[in-house]
């Protein structure tokens, strides 16, 4: 028998299950929180500040270390180590250091024998305060000019000519709010000390290297004391990218300090409240364009509000800045962003990591133009959209080599009808006076790669066993987004073994060290191609094993479905597992990979920092109530490149999912803090998140079809955690689309985000203003 | 959604607790209460805080950890189980005052692993991403359709609206329900 042409259950390209299928509907997955804790474990609660800036002055523990079952309190002064978790920078303390900078900071942490007690005697530490004027807007605070670090900027071309020559200036202003992630997993950690000085910790963490750094800093102790550990996520979102450092350093410095197990679980509410969130931005800009709409000059400040310290902020707002071109050809432009310092929670890492803001300006801009020149907003689009082999270098110097707008766009017109769906629309609108449709489309570019190189590496750890299992370790983490199976099919694959012989182990900074997060869409690309090369590295030896019991040259070796093959003689692959053993040929390999061609001149914030674009388009259709403001999305169809997917299904509900919490992060979920600073959303109940009745009635979402990656990326796949969320931008402006509809044409509709029925009110009696006659 | 508990639950579980924490206070309210629960078809003795939830007594104390804790406020419905075969959110409910057996995820599959057609129709249509809220979606979908509220896809939104799935799940959710249903009516 030759090498059949049987395939290999769940191999790439196959919408194999999600490996914890069964665990997840039987409940046998577990979680941190269903970790069986070992005996003696003490929990955790923390000590959150009341105030949003203020001086402490004084901490007392003595009232709570007198309540039953409290082991101890620590503050920042116990801290044996660094006080400083930061992710970039320097100086993000874990526990207040003299001054909080933001109401519900922690302050200090209780240990006892009892979740119960822990929090109670958490309200018996007796902090006093002398409080701060705090800074809580975007506005004031680039009235002050206070960063978290220093203003980006990224220009290109001749501002003074493009204006010169344009037939139009428009001025505007946008703003779109922050997001609370709300994975349904809190936060949560269990560290638990070893022998001489070592700690291991569990954390629901999407970057457990963080995770062991920050508590190495903490106790001051080395990176290879700390072991942290993760096997999956209760959902993440980027809120667990550097957010869990903390909760994981605040529970080793406990468990350092009582010598004893501690787990941190917080609290919904306390997790709302301590936790950072995406940044709201406001969006200014001055554009000029020719007849036609064609932009010719885009001056584009971006202000984000970064909260109290800077986390994540230099990498979310260069993304951000390399996003608002979006799909656009921009000659002459001139981008700022500012890290506006406020005392809020330290915004972070949040799906789309800067880049749906960016992209939200960008297309306010577009908005504005098609209306103010009464012009079809994709008229205006194809007007500026990336050219191939021409106009075709973003604001940062990168050339769109793959350029797919046209192609996702046509598709999208096929698969909906754009023209037909238009007129549905209209002729609704015309006879409706109080509930209005709109209708618009939304194309999305999205660079792949973390915008800092060095983040771009990955490595794997796989083991093939005696008896041809194989067990796979990489850095990546899983947190309900498939990535544990896509690797696993890249292993199965490259082997040419069934998925049920693949197992994998939790991530573990003990087994792959000094891993990148799990973030920026990512993962499967870095820790797909590590794993590939580990699982390489065995298959060689393997096939030289086998091309010496077959006499043959090894490559004359063939590994396909589940056996290995020299021409018509074969072995199972268990069979030459054992053989390989046998001969003392070791069935063990570290992977490794970097992604080739990305490089960033952080300088002059030019390089190429995306290996690819990822391309998508997606129209939506809404109703608005124009005298209540409610709005409801009626249909929605997207279109989606994931290059050649490794798994359509998985690829699916990313796409369906994102689009979904990106439609809360416009309409619905809105934060809201008081005058005092105080975050007044802190519960599903008053922060409302999309639920089974937000999901448009009508949703189709498809794969791009025959659109390998031509760049070499793991089976020619392409990311897609991220990228689908933009596409909800399409609801914003339909949303916009509808309020124009009660105004004269060429009027434009003053809507931020998100577009709560409030807003949605206000803009729909602003826009009946303008009709002459009112 | 119903829920077996009164509306002051969370406060006496919470804020007054949590608030007028003393020493004293604590002592009193911590002796613990006999009480009986019959899970998933056993019954269990149980010594516990007569603070404690339905959602803590099954996961702290009898170790079924397949219902989630998303919230602990009554608003998510990742704890939601089956007491006397209704849809209760278990985080809401004092464990002193459940009556009636109570069914968890852990208690759907047969004694032969068969998975409940609910279980199945999930895994068919890929209805979770993290898995999070997925043993509290299974148990409201179930609830949904014995209480005959999976008759139309708007039907099954409107009545599974309780329960959040950040990772957005939720058309396959509804087409999981509406593949288990004619044949959870079967079984
Ligand atoms: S945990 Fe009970 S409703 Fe959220
Ligand atoms: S599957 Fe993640 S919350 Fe529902």
């Amino acid at each position: 028998m030759t090498a059949p042409l049987a395939r290999i259950d769940g191999g790439v390209n196959t919408s194999v299950r999600h490996d914890s299928a069964r665990g997840h509907l039987t409940g046998q997955a577990l979680y941190v929180d269903d970790v069986p804790a070992p005996a003696g474990t003490l929990d955790a609660a923390l000590v959150l500040s009341p105030h949003a800036h203020a001086r402490i002055v004084s901490i007392d523990s003595s009232r709570a270390l007198a309540y039953p079952g409290v082991v101890a309190v620590v503050t920042a002064d116990d801290i044996p180590g660094k006080n400083d978790i930061a992710p970039i920078r320097t100086d993000e303390p874990a526990l207040a250091q003299g001054v909080v900078l933001h109401e519900g900071q922690a302050v200090a942490a209780v240990a006892a024998t009892s979740v119960a007690a822990a929090r109670a005697a958490a309200k018996l530490v007796d902090v006093a305060y002398e409080p701060l004027p705090p800074v809580l807007s975007v506005e004031e605070a680039l009235a002050r000019e206070d960063y978290v670090c220093p203003p980006i900027a990224i220009t290109r071309g001749d501002l003074d000519a493009g204006f010169a020559a344009s037939a139009h200036r428009l001025t505007g202003e946008v703003s779109c709010g922050g997001q609370e992630h709300f994975y349904l997993e809190g936060q949560v950690a269990i560290a638990t000390p070893g022998d001489s000085g070592d700690m291991h910790v569990l954390s629901s963490t999407q970057h457990p290297t963080e995770v062991q750094r920050g508590v190495a800093h903490l106790l001051g102790v080395p990176f290879a004391a700390v072991t942290s550990e993760v096997r999956r996520m209760g959902g993440a979102f980027g809120g667990k990218e550097s957010q869990a450092t903390s909760f994981a350093g605040i529970a080793a410095l406990l468990a350092w300090k009582t010598k004893k197990p501690v787990k941190l679980r917080l609290p919904r509410d306390d997790d709302m409240r301590v936790t950072g969130k995406r940044h709201p931005f406001l969006i200014r800009w001055d554009v000029g364009c020719d007849p036609e709409g064609k932009i010719l000059a885009l001056d584009m400040i971006l202000a984000s509000e970064s909260g109290h310290v800077a986390d994540q902020t230099p990498a979310v707002l260069t993304r951000a800045l390399c996003h608002a071109d979006n799909c656009y050809w921009l000659p002459n432009v001139r981008l700022r962003g500012y890290p506006c310092r406020t005392n809020t929670v330290s915004n972070t890492a949040f799906r789309g990591f800067g880049g749906p803001q960016g992209m939200f300006g960008i297309e306010a801009v577009v908005d504005m133009i098609a209306r103010t020149l009464k012009i079809p907003t994709d008229m205006v689009r194809a007007k500026n959209y990336y050219g191939v082999g021409q106009n075709d270098v973003t604001p940062y110097l990168m050339r769109v080599e793959d350029n797919l707008i046209d192609r996702v766009m046509e598709e999208l017109d096929r698969a909906a009808d754009l023209k037909a769906w238009r007129a549905a629309v209209d002729a609704f609108n015309a006879k409706s006076p109080v509930l209005k449709k709109g209708l618009a489309t939304m194309p999305v570019k999205f660079g792949i790669s973390f915008n800092k190189p060095t983040l771009n590496q990955a490595g794997a750890l796989v083991h093939v066993y005696t008896d041809g299992s194989v067990l796979l370790s990489h850095g990546g983490t899983e947190m309900g987004q498939g990535l544990f199976i896509k690797v696993a099919q890249v292993v199965a694959e490259t082997f040419q073994v069934d998925i049920g012989h693949v197992r994998l182990a939790a991530t573990s900074t003990g087994k792959v060290p000094n891993t990148s997060p799990t973030a920026a869409s990512s993962g499967s690309d870095l820790n797909g191609m590590a794993a590939r090369d580990a699982a390489l590295q065995i298959k060689a030896r393997m096939g030289e094993v086998a091309a010496e019991h077959f006499g043959v040259e090894p490559s004359d070796i063939v590994f396909k479905a589940n056996r290995v093959y020299a021409g018509n003689r074969s072995l199972s692959f268990a069979e030459l597992a054992h053989m390989s053993w046998d001969k003392r040929v070791s069935l063990s390999a570290a992977g490794f990979y970097k992604t080739p061609k990305i490089h960033w001149d952080f300088a002059t914030n030019t390089g190429r920092p995306f290996f690819y674009f990822t391309y998508g388009a997606a129209a939506a259709e809404v109703a608005i109530d124009t005298l209540t403001g409610e709005t409801r999305v009626l249909r929605a169809e997207l279109i989606e490149d994931c290059g050649r997917s490794l798994n359509p299904a998985i690829d699916l509900g990313q796409i369906e999912g994102a689009f979904v919490q990106g439609m809360g992060w416009l309409t619905c979920e809105e934060l809201v803090w008081d005058e005092k600073g105080r975050l007044r959303t802190v519960g599903p109940s008053t922060y409302k998140i999309p639920g089974s009745r937000d999901v448009p009635p009508v949703f189709r979402a498809r794969i791009l079809e025959d659109a390998p990656n031509r760049e070499d990326t793991i089976f020619h796949s392409k990311a897609v955690g991220e990228p689908p969320l933009m596409l909800a931008i399409s609801v914003w402006l339909a949303i916009r689309d509808a309020v124009a509809s009660l105004g004269p044409k060429g009027a434009v509709p003053q809507l931020d985000a998100p577009a709560t029925p409030e807003r949605v009110l206000m803009a729909c009696e602003a826009m009946r203003a303008e009709e002459p006659g009112r | 959604m119903t829920t077996a508990s009164s509306a002051a639950a969370p406060l006496v579980a919470g804020t007054l607790i949590a608030e007028q924490a003393s020493a004293q206070i604590a002592t009193r309210t911590h002796q613990p209460v006999d009480l009986k629960l019959e899970v998933n078809g056993r019954r269990h003795r149980l010594a516990i805080d007569v603070r404690t939830s339905l959602l803590d007594a099954l996961r702290e104390h009898l170790a079924f950890t397949g219902t989630k804790k998303g919230c602990d406020l009554g608003q998510c419905g990742a704890c939601t189980v089956l007491v006397g075969g209704r849809r209760v959110l278990s985080c809401l409910t004092l464990a002193v005052a459940t009556r009636g057996p109570v069914t968890t995820i852990e208690g759907l599959t047969g004694s032969d692993d068969r998975l409940h057609p609910m279980q199945q129709a999930f895994i068919d249509h890929d209805a979770f991403q993290c898995g999070y809220c997925t043993p509290g979606q299974i148990m409201s979908a179930i609830g949904c359709v014995t209480e005959g509220h999976a008759e139309s896809d708007a039907d099954i939104r409107e009545y599974m609206s309780g329960n959040l799935c950040r990772c957005a799940a939720y058309p396959n959710i509804v087409d999981a329900i509406k593949q288990a249903k004619p044949q959870m009516q079967e079984g």
